[in-house]
């Protein structure tokens, strides 16, 4: 909240020169983040002073309205200056700055010729002066509200440091003066004197009236309520302009006396503040739920959609006022008000809570009350502000009506010691006796190991040890605590899943791969599109998604890589391969659905196995996409395009690598195309799939044809035992070539896994080296080099055509092989 | 006859020359080869001293022409380097660079740090359980935090599942999971309904860690986070907590680290709130604990002078490539 420094002075004794900076890290050292800090009338000198209005000239026939205004600035001879705005009449007060004045952005005042005249000083806007941001039009000053000549930098208290200070949700009570006061004065250790302790109704009596009653009919709504009811009040009089400029340092509008009267507590002392026209109240005031009451119409003209478990202030009749939150139009603060109930409540938090999120209605007053007002406040505020009312508006108090009790402060009991033990610094008991007093707290020291403390009634949030340890940590500084390296448990490492991700993103970085985090969020054209069926077609959708055209999350990792490989080629790349690894979303299968489950204890076992099993499994992927070329063309030749083939043989590796044999199979699943996409498989499972993408795919994506892709489940994949070493063999190998021609549908995995099997336990290694397709009735031609090696010998050249022949023998057998030589 | 054949040696300047004079002074056809034949015609007592003569003179000539053979071999051999010289200066950028993403090598150094700290490295799903990312961190369902403006939620509502918002429901598994001691830092990705501009994105990382023993304290939470900043940031970083406030911690505090001349916010941290031990059926009398938790993103931004966060989300390569592979 933004608060005028002067304001703070009248409760804490600061320093005379208190800088921003000190104002700042004060602040900060005891937990208030301050967002800005203003010096109000910084580079703003005299002089400046209050005037009439006594004649205004149009001028006409010039591009805008310009008036030429005689002004009675004290100075017994009329000064006429030029003014273009148009807001203010004769007989009105203004604020004029003349000759020599240096208005803030080092604008000086002088006397000069414009418009065929001369202008012997300027009539200020709110902006001009540095104030505000209001450039509507000049300043008017309410009527008598000022001297005419005198100093209008005192009179708007124009110089001001004014601080946004953020306050948290657990401090409610800071959201006035009243609480940042005693934050600032016990962070810079000066005295505080707290506003709430003075009598406001002392030396005013109760006159005789018809006092407005009031009953809390829902307990769960208010614990406290207080009316006081004014008569004979004016409220057409004038805000004083201390009032108002106090207001509006504090980032608000000052609108009538009544209702400033009751902003200008609520900012003072943390208490929202309603006042209501008595004479539109039928009976009693309630504090009760809506009900079957379903309509209502807040003083901002809204027809308001009431829930049954909407809070309301209402008479016997009609609702009057969305409770906390915002008053009823029928029942404001009018011209024609004469008679005023004045509500202060301790409102249920959460109730108020509800209340503004269901009207998405958030006030001044449902602020602080859904983060915890001081109970014992509202009485006071309304003391403060029936005083005003009396003061300001000349009404009379003619009495009150209360329901509900504050209750006691509470008691904690506690042992010193643990807040040492807690913080890890040895702080004395004077330390933490003073700090626990200065937030407003009473400690009693009953034993050595026993203290108890008497909670201030504006902090609900110290419940605990570790409430008390943090107040105590924060008034004498965080800065204070040591600091010590602890160090953990034996066997910390990477699990073998994190070792994966690791390894993975490794190898295809330094193949050439870019890596990105895409966002997981997919639209229904885009499942479209890509042609998901099935599980990768069935995705969760978000219920309040970024983008109403992106509201699913994603059952794969292509619509992110495609999509990112769409930017990189729109933004002039040409060759572009890249990976993700993450998680993606399927199982949308009816999940266990878990009711409330209590905080308080840890939950039964069967209760915990339910919450897990109600969390989808979010299995683990690699994906990639490559458009255009791995190796390129250039100077030393031509480069190759990364082709079908490439994608294939990385998804492989990327499973090899991982201990596992492979199994690779002809697949047609989308968005692949329909011949050219392998699927990779771990004993019976489809664990991969590589290839080319959908001719269809690429065109509707706008993509260059051939780009490939692969994605592999690296959770799926088993974790190998440790490797074991193969021996190396030293004696000479010997090679033998074999082609043989097969049926076209034969795929090539199949004869290179027959001859592996027929040529025996000596065969090396095996290699495809050459494919022709054209090979004539449906046949194509294969061509595969046998490396063998024994360990203890030189093979016979007998011995390795055996073998040959035996490989060959086996595919014949189980491929149709011919051999061709 | 020899003396010419050494002057016709000494005359060859390369070696297709060299390869003529061999033939017409050295080879089988050569004058001194044919003198050498003529020796069998030759009465025996001439062939002796005739003999003699040949011999030492075809040595001669066999020598001088291996010498010169030598050089010129040379010569040509050196020649050959010169002429086979290029411009190494045409680098062949055949294969394109990749490179990890830079929020991955930031990952992998933390996680590296914490590993020889002793910590685990926990990871959790990122559709979570409203249960484990809330109520069970002391959020409880009326909190602001838990409105559709800050969590994505799935439908249906009843599932109770949301994008995480954190990476603090690993910090809950674990300790459901685990008994005390525990030492666990916690990288993922997290979800949280802001608009994509220069500083926020809704998609973004963060590293949690969490320890839970017997007697730590708030000391152990600024020793661990001096250390962490001065790892990321360097030797001479300095730190600061300030008071804070976050349900799951009591007492609570914003750490800053100052870099470059200026205080920049880091991220939270604080005790374990006891109601948090308690849900996770750990003893707050025995054991005490902290946590902590950064945004990968503002590191990495404040690190390596990122100034726009759509550089970080977009996956445009120019980006990634930057980074290599982690390599240094």
């Amino acid at each position: 909240m933004k608060i005028p420094l002067s304001w703070l002075r009248e409760f804490a004794e600061l320093p005379k020169d208190c800088t921003p900076e000190l104002v700042e890290s004060a602040f900060v050292k005891v937990g208030f983040e301050v967002e800005d800090i203003q010096i109000q009338g910084a580079g703003l000198t005299g002089p400046l002073v209050v005037a009439k209005v006594i004649s205004i000239e149009e001028l006409a026939d010039l591009k805008k309205p310009i008036r030429y205004v005689g002004l009675d600035c004290g100075e017994g001879a009329t000064r006429f200056v030029i003014c273009g705005a148009r807001n203010f009449a004769e007989g009105d007060l203004v604020v004029a700055a003349l000759p020599g004045a240096v208005l803030p952005g080092e604008f000086a005042i002088s006397a000069r010729e414009t418009y065929g005249k001369t202008s012997n000083g300027m009539i200020c806007s709110a902006r001009e002066l540095g104030i505000s941001d209001d450039h509507q039009g000049i300043i008017v000053l309410a009527p008598n509200s000022a001297a005419i000549g005198e100093d209008a930098i005192a009179l708007l208290e124009i110089h001001e440091m004014v601080i946004d200070v953020a306050v948290n949700p657990d401090r409610g009570y800071a959201l006035s003066a009243r609480g940042l006061a005693r934050e600032l004065a016990l962070s810079l250790g000066v005295a505080y004197k707290d506003p709430a302790t003075i009598d406001y109704l002392a030396k005013i009596d109760a006159s005789h009236g018809k006092v407005v009653n009031v009953k809390i009919s829902d307990p769960t709504g208010a614990d406290y309520i207080i009316i006081r009811t004014l008569e004979n009040v004016d409220v057409k009089a004038p805000t004083p302009l201390w009032m108002s400029r106090r207001i509006e340092k504090c980032g608000m509008r000052s609108i009538s006396l009544a209702v400033d009267i009751t902003n200008y507590v609520m900012l003072e002392l943390g208490q929202p503040l309603h006042a209501f026209d008595a004479d539109q109240v039928d009976g009693t005031l309630h504090v009760q739920r809506a009900g079957n009451l379903k309509e209502f119409v807040t003083l901002d003209g809204q027809k308001r959609t009431l829930t049954a478990e909407s809070l309301l202030i209402a008479d016997d009749k009609k609702p009057l006022a969305l409770a906390g939150t915002m008053g009823g139009l029928d029942s404001e603060v009018t011209d024609s008000t004469k008679r005023i109930a004045l509500e202060a409540a301790h409102f249920d938090p959460i109730s108020i809570a509800k209340n503004s999120r269901s009207q998405r209605l958030s006030s001044e007053a449902s602020r602080r009350l859904e983060r915890n007002v001081d109970p014992a406040i509202a009485t006071v505020a309304s003391a403060r502000a029936t005083a005003l009312l009396v003061e300001l508006a000349g009404a009379s108090f003619v009495g009150e009506s209360v329901d509900g009790a504050v209750h006691d402060n509470r008691l904690i009991t506690f042992d010193p010691k643990a807040i040492c033990n807690l913080i890890g610094f040895s702080y004395s008991d004077d330390q933490m006796a003073h700090a626990l007093t200065a937030i407003g707290g009473e400690i009693e020291r009953a034993s050595a190991g026993k203290w108890l403390f008497k909670v201030p009634t504006w902090r609900p949030d110290l419940e605990v040890l570790s409430d008390l340890a943090e107040e105590v940590a924060r008034v004498h500084g965080y800065d204070l605590i040591p600091s010590r390296l602890p160090t953990g448990k034996e066997g910390a490492t990477l699990s073998p899943m994190q070792y994966r991700k690791r390894g993975v993103s490794a190898l295809l970085a330094n193949l050439g791969f870019s890596e990105i985090y895409s966002y997981p969020f997919v639209s229904p054209e885009m499942v479209a599109t890509l042609g998901f069926v099935g599980p990768r077609a069935a995705s969760f959708k978000i219920a309040n998604p970024m983008s109403d055209e992106a509201p699913l999350l994603r059952t794969h990792l292509l619509p992110g890589l495609l999509q990112a490989l769409q930017r990189n080629l729109s933004r002039g790349a040409k060759d572009v391969a890249l990976f993700e690894i993450g998680s993606v979303f399927r199982d949308t299968s009816a999940l266990a659905r878990i009711g409330l489950v209590p905080t308080t204890e840890r939950p039964s076992e069967s209760v915990i196995k339910e919450i897990y099993g109600s969390v989808p499994a979010q299995p683990l992927f690699v994906g990639a996409v490559v458009s255009g070329s791995l190796d390129r063309k250039g100077w030393w030749g031509s480069g190759r395009t990364f082709d079908w083939s490439d994608a294939v043989s990385l998804a492989e590796r990327i499973v090899l690598e991982t201990g596992n044999q492979v199994e690779i199979l002809q697949s047609d699943l989308a968005p692949w195309h329909p011949g050219r996409c392998a699927e990779i498989r771990i004993n019976g499972k489809p664990i991969a799939h590589a290839g080319e993408l959908h001719p269809r795919v690429l065109e509707e994506l706008g993509l260059p044809s051939r780009t490939c892709a692969f994605a592999v489940i690296l959770s799926e994949l088993p974790f190998a035992t440790q490797t074991k070493a193969t021996p190396v063999l030293t004696m000479p190998a010997a090679i033998q070539d074999i082609s043989l021609f097969v049926p076209a549908n034969v795929a090539s995995a199949q004869v290179e896994q027959a001859l592996r099997e027929g040529a025996g336990d000596l065969l090396e290694s095996i290699t495809l080296f050459d494919r022709y397709d054209q090979a004539g009735e449906g046949q194509i031609s294969l061509a595969f080099s046998m490396v063998f090696r024994a360990a203890d010998r030189t093979l016979t050249a007998d011995e390795v055509s055996g073998f040959r022949l035996a490989a060959g023998a086996l595919a014949v057998e189980r491929c149709g092989a011919t051999l061709r030589d | 006859m020899v003396a010419t054949a050494l002057t016709a040696i000494a005359g060859a300047s390369n070696l297709d020359e060299l390869k003529e004079v061999r033939i017409e002074h050295v080879g089988d056809r050569s004058p001194i080869a044919k003198a050498n034949q003529s020796l069998g015609q030759m009465e025996v007592a001439a062939r002796a001293e005739f003999g003699k003569v040949v011999g030492k003179g075809r040595g001669l000539v066999a020598s001088a022409f291996e010498a010169r053979q030598s050089v010129l071999e040379a010569e040509r051999d050196a020649r050959v380097l010169i002429e086979e010289r290029v411009d190494v200066s045409i680098t062949a950028k055949r294969t394109p660079q990749g490179g990890l993403h830079p929020l991955t090598i930031l990952t992998n150094e933390i996680c590296d740090l914490f590993l020889g700290l002793g910590y685990r490295v926990a990871e959790g799903p990122e559709l979570e359980a409203e249960w484990l990312n809330f109520d069970a961190l002391n959020i409880p369902a009326d909190h602001p935090a838990r409105t559709m403006q800050d969590t994505f939620f799935i439908e249906p509502l009843e599932s109770h599942l949301v994008l995480r918002t954190h990476t603090s429901p690993v910090q809950m598994r674990t300790m459901l999971e685990e008994k005390p001691p525990i030492y666990v830092i916690c990288p993922g990705r997290t979800y949280r309904a802001d608009e994509l501009d220069a500083t926020h994105t809704p998609v973004f990382s963060q590293v949690e860690g969490l320890v839970i023993d017997r007697g730590i304290t708030m000391a152990d939470l600024k020793g661990t986070l001096d250390y962490f900043a001065r790892s990321i940031f360097g030797p001479d970083v300095k730190t600061r907590l300030r008071p804070s406030f976050f349900p799951f911690t009591e007492p609570s505090a914003e750490v800053d680290f100052f870099f470059n001349g200026r205080w920049v916010e880091w991220g939270g941290c604080g005790m374990v709130n006891p109601k948090v031990l308690r849900a996770a059926g750990i003893d707050p009398d025995e054991f005490s604990g902290f946590a902590f938790g950064m945004g990968l993103e503002r590191t990495l931004m404040v690190r390596h002078g990122i100034t726009d966060m759509h550089d970080i989300v977009e996956g445009d390569i120019r980006f990634t490539q930057n980074f290599g592979s982690g390599l240094r």
